[in-house]
This record gives structure tokens, C-alpha cells and sequence, in this order.
């Protein structure tokens, strides 16, 4: 079930988190905004790596609640003013907690392909909701004017403005994601839901109202979806409809499908990959006129890492650095 | 007799137009192992799935110690303390035998809502888990992965399953399917073993091991009941010998 990564993997993951980690030293601020875009989108990514990877639920429409909460950060900035974290970020996760659990009431009742059009077929509801209410600001987005800062009483410890202290804040966020996760994957709930993923039928039998803990999951990777929204909502201060369309939900599979499916920190992979080619891919100085149509070039690009990697950076990550470590139950010690 | 501890009324289960189950009336004695044979297709297995909540019936009752129970869900009659095998090997492939085990086992705390507390140190569980592995022999296997077993294995991982829920009533769809010679011997003890202390359903095919084991015998033809009673009274039948014991000269 889940595997711990074992120590020359965390020696590389260290590695790559010391390298993410000195990108503000560079001092460029575009490669800084392009650095905090994959974390957070890495954080969105592994949201989604619970469902696919870890309950086998396929969600097609994960960006409803990045994008929900995004919009939760937007409504609940004032217009002249930073809105405080302390308050904006849980009511943000919030928001998309719920939007998740109503949605996800309905939808976990689905399978296989079912449950992936009926998935999108919410978000697209969703993302045309905030597109033509004209609470949400239109079709044309929203600014976020001031960014959020924590304040206790009166006194501001920290704003999201400070670019640097910002990233710190997002790397924070991504480590934190990863290590409740993986706790969470190792606790009861996290077996039964891989339980799910590899046999619900039998699952049920056993006695697991099979129902209830797939909810969670949709829940808990709502949330998370939330937290990505906010922080991204905090790095341009702009929304838009378009952080809850379908656009925005496929590039997180892709991201997985990159980084590979069955390893959450696959998910910091994919993401790095992702936002780092489309970069690339953009570079009209490099691909001409095709720069225009990137998605076309990213479409060959993840095809052929899939073919060629099949179990994406992480299952060839995981292979160069040795077998598995032992599984959960065999190390008791762990 | 005495009160039975589960009983169908009248249990139908159409599938279209056909009647896999038609009226079927049994009560089953508790701390008895109670056979349920017949030819192919007789409606065996959709019998179990119908006590097991596997299916919903079309029609009838089902009562577990006096308590209407049919149409429930799967998870909550597994909660009542009926456990279940199934005919077509029914496990979770990519686990090791011990986490086939395991989660079985786990199904049996108060909640699996437990969200930051690591599974493995569940001692209780893992003493469940252990009991099944030790109780059907495959303690050597635990640590392999269920889809590189044997099919022998696999069957028998597929009865350890259901003893880590720890259930009182066992329904029993084919144990000894496609089990060699030796493992087969094997489960016939295990199935006495356990009816010390079970009361249990069981669906086999093999003749030798229905009447070594059973109590009391039902056979079943096109989805009917054609007669319930001792060993001896089926095996002299002659309404059983003409309709399926005659065909495969199981005893003659
Ligand atoms: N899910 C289903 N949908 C449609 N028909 C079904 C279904 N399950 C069983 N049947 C039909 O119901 C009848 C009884 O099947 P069942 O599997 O209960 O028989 P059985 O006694 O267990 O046979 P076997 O000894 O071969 O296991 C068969 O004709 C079968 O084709
Ligand atoms: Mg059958």
C-alpha cells in the first residue's frame, strides 16, 4: 500500500526542495513567479494525487475548488485593504470544503467513467456560475488589489506582497501538504481508501461503508485544491473564471500523469516539468510560430514522457534509486 | 430445531426474466453447518449474495437472530457478524497477503475515521490479521504480494479474509474451487475446525467434503428448493438421486 520513499529518494527530494529553496536567491524575479507558480500548482497537483492515485477516483473537474477558492480570496479582500490570512485562508479552504462535500455527495456515487463526466460536468456549472454572476466579477476576472498579510490585533507579521517571504510561505504550504498527506495515507482512513482504489467491491463486504470514506477523500482533496486556489489567486492578484474550467483541471492530470501516478511527491515533479515546458514551449524565439500553440507542443511533450517513462518522473525516480522500501506494515519501526 | 440463527422466507431474486432465486425458504440452525448443493446454475451463489447484501432480493425475507435484514447493504450486514467467501477469488491483488488480511481486520474497529494515528501500530489488528494468516496457513506467505499466489493460495487467502472480520455465521461459496488435492484435505479441516465455534453456510461441489462436513443438507435445482434435510436422508433420496445426485454418481 503506500510505500515510504526510500533514503536515496528523500536524499533527492531534499535536494530538489534545497534548490527550490535558493531560487529567491537568484534574485530574478521572473524565475522567482515562475518558482512559486510550480509549487503551488504542485500542491494543487498532489490534491488531485489523493483522488486519482490513492482512492481511484478520477476527478475531471479538481479545479473547481482551486478555482472556488481563489474567488474566496478575491470576495473577501477588501478593496482597499489586505485581507488577513489568519481569516481568508481557512474561510477560502472552507469554502471549497463544502462546495466539495455537496458536490461530492453526489458525484462519489459514480464510477469509472461516469464519475470523471460527472465530475467535470460540475465544475463546468461551476466555472459558468462565477462566469456570468456578476458577484464574481464577469467573465473578465478579478484584482485582488492588496495582498493578503497575517495580522494578529494590529500589528502585521507578514505580507504575501514580500515576493520572497511569500514563496517562503507556499514552500512551506507544499511541505506541510505533503507530510499531513502522507500521514494521512498511513493512518486507518488512508488504508481503507487505497483499500477502495484496489477493490471497493470487496471492501464492502468487508464491512467499510465504502460511501462515506470516499467522500472524505473528495473532501479532504478539495481542500487542499483550496489552498492551491488561494496561494494562486496571491501571486498575480487576479482571478478569473478560467481557474475553475476544464482547461485548468486537465493540466493538473497532466501533471500527475508527468510526474506519475502512485508517488505524491511525483506530483512536485510534474509540476516542475509542466510550468517549466510551458515556459519553454512559449518561447517564440525557440519554436517560431508554434509558440503560439504550446498546448500542442505539451501534448506531444507528455505523450512521449509517458511512453517513455510510463510511470513518470517518480516511477523512474524510484526505480534508478533502488526497490521499494518496505511497505507500511513490514516496518514497524518506521 | 432450535430458533434458527438465519432464515429466508419465500427469498426471491429475479435477473430479467429469470428466477435465480424463487422462493426459497430455508432456516439454518445455529453451530450448524448447514450444505447447500446443487448442479450449475441452481441459484447457489445468488443466495449468498443475497444474505451476504451482496444483492438486494426481488421479494422475501431474510431474518439474522430474528431481525429483518434483506436489502440491507453489504458493509452492514458484515457488521452483524456474517462473513463471507466468494466462488471467484475476490481479493485485493497488488497487497500483500498480511494487508488482504489487515484491512479485513481494520474493518473491525469502532471507525476507520482516523486520520493522523499511524494503521501499523494498531496492535488489535494486527493480532486478527496474524489469528487468519496462522488459521489458514499462510503465515509464510504474508509478505507476498496476493497476485504472485498460487490459486490454492489465493483461496485460501480469500477464507483468511473473511476470519479476520472475526464473524460468527460463515457463508462458504465454493472454498475448495480449484484447490489441489492436498489443500483441499487441508480446508475440509479448517471448515471442522471452525464449526466448533461457527455456525456455517456452505456451497461446495465437492460431494466427499459436503458430506464429511455438513450437518444438514439442501439442494437446490433452477433456483427452488428441492429438499432440505440430514445427510442421509438426501443422500437416499430419490427425488435428489433422479435430479442431481444420479447424474454425477457421487455416490453411488
Ligand atoms: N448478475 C447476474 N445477472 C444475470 N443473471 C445472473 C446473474 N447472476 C447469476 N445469474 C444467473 O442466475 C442463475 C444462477 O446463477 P448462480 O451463479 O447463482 O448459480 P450457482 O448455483 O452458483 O452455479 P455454479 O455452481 O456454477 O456456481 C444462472 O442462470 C446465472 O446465469
Ligand atoms: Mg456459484
Amino acid at each position: 500500500m503506500i510505500t515510504l520513499p526510500n533514503a536515496r529518494t528523500i536524499a533527492v527530494l531534499l535536494l530538489v526542495l534545497a534548490a527550490l529553496a535558493s531560487v529567491p536567491f537568484l534574485g530574478d524575479s521572473f524565475y522567482l513567479k515562475l518558482a512559486t507558480r510550480v509549487i503551488v500548482l504542485a500542491i494543487f497537483a498532489m490534491s488531485l494525487e489523493l483522488l486519482i492515485g490513492y482512492t481511484g477516483l478520477v476527478s475531471f473537474g479538481h479545479a473547481a475548488y482551486f478555482g472556488l477558492a481563489a474567488y474566496g480570496l478575491q470576495l473577501l479582500s477588501p478593496e482597499y485593504d489586505a485581507a488577513n490570512l489568519l481569516v481568508a485562508l481557512p474561510a477560502s479552504m472552507a469554502l471549497a470544503a463544502l462546495v466539495a462535500l455537496a458536490v461530492g455527495a453526489l458525484v462519489v456515487r459514480t464510477r469509472g467513467i461516469y464519475f470523471i463526466m460527472v465530475t467535470l460536468a460540475f465544475a463546468q456549472m461551476l466555472f459558468y456560475l462565477v462566469r456570468d454572476s456578476a458577484w464574481f466579477g464577469g467573465s473578465d476576472g478579478a484584482f485582488i488589489y492588496v495582498k493578503p498579510v497575517l495580522r494578529i490585533g494590529e500589528t502585521v507579521l507578514f505580507s504575501l506582497d514580500d515576493r520572497t517571504g511569500f514563496y517562503f510561505f507556499c514552500l512551506c504550504c507544499l511541505v506541510f501538504t505533503y507530510v499531513l498527506l502522507v500521514v494521512i495515507l498511513r493512518s486507518p482512513f488512508g488504508q481503507v481508501i487505497m483499500g477502495i482504489k484496489e477493490n471497493e467491491h470487496r471492501m464492502q463486504a468487508l464491512g467499510y461503508n465504502t460511501y462515506r470514506y470516499k467522500l472524505a477523500s473528495f473532501v479532504i482533496a478539495g481542500t487542499f485544491a483550496g489552498l492551491a486556489g488561494f496561494l494562486f489567486a496571491a501571486i498575480d492578484g487576479f482571478v478569473s473564471p478560467e481557474l475553475l474550467g476544464w482547461h485548468q483541471s486537465g493540466n493538473a492530470i497532466l501533471m500527475i500523469l508527468l510526474g506519475g501516478s502512485g508517488t505524491l511527491f511525483g506530483s512536485l515533479f510534474g509540476a516542475i516539468a509542466f510550468v517549466g515546458m510551458e515556459d519553454i514551449f512559449k518561447e517564440r524565439a525557440i519554436f517560431g510560430p508554434l509558440a503560439d500553440h504550446w498546448q500542442i507542443l505539451m501534448g506531444v511533450f507528455v505523450i512521449a514522457a509517458v511512453l517513455l517513462l510510463r510511470r513518470g518522473i517518480a516511477g523512474w525516480l524510484v526505480t534508478w534509486t533502488g526497490r521499494r522500501s518496505p511497505s507500511l506494515q513490514e516496518r514497524d519501526d518506521a | 430445531m432450535r430458533e434458527p440463527l438465519l432464515e429466508t422466507l419465500e427469498l426471491t431474486r429475479r435477473f430479467g426474466g429469470l428466477a435465480a432465486v424463487k422462493s426459497v425458504s430455508i432456516a439454518f440452525a445455529p453451530g450448524e453447518v448447514h450444505a447447500v448443493i446443487g448442479p450449475n446454475g441452481a441459484g447457489k451463489t445468488t443466495l449468498i449474495n443475497l444474505l451476504s447484501g451482496d444483492l438486494p432480493p426481488t421479494s422475501g425475507r431474510i431474518l439474522f437472530k430474528g431481525q429483518e435484514i434483506a436489502g440491507r447493504p453489504a458493509h452492514s450486514i458484515s457488521h452483524l457478524g456474517i462473513g463471507r467467501s466468494y466462488q471467484k477469488t475476490n481479493i485485493f491483488l497488488n497487497f500483500t497477503t498480511r494487508q488482504n488480511c489487515w484491512l479485513a481486520a481494520q474493518s473491525r474497529l469502532p471507525t476507520s475515521f482516523r486520520f493522523f494515528s499511524p494503521a501499523h501500530r494498531r496492535q488489535d489488528v494486527a493480532a486478527r490479521a496474524d489469528k487468519a494468516l496462522a488459521l489458514t496457513g499462510l503465515e509464510a506467505r504474508a509478505g507476498r504480494l496476493a497476485k504472485e499466489m498460487s490459486h490454492g493460495e489465493q483461496r485460501q487467502l480469500e477464507i483468511a479474509m473473511m476470519l479476520a472480520t472475526e464473524p460468527e455465521l460463515l457463508l462458504l461459496d465454493e472454498p475448495m474451487a480449484g484447490m489441489g488435492a492436498e489443500e483441499s484435505e487441508r480446508t475440509v479441516e479448517l471448515i471442522r475446525k471452525l464449526a466448533a465455534d461457527h455456525t456455517v453456510v456452505l456451497i461446495e461441489h465437492d460431494m466427499d467434503a459436503v458430506f464429511k462436513l455438513a450437518d444438514r443438507l439442501t439442494v437446490m435445482v433452477n433456483g427452488e428448493v428441492l429438499e432440505t434435510g440430514t445427510p442421509e436422508s438426501i443422500r437416499t433420496s430419490p427425488a435428489v438421486r433422479e435430479a442431481y445426485l444420479g447424474e454425477e454418481e457421487a455416490l453411488s
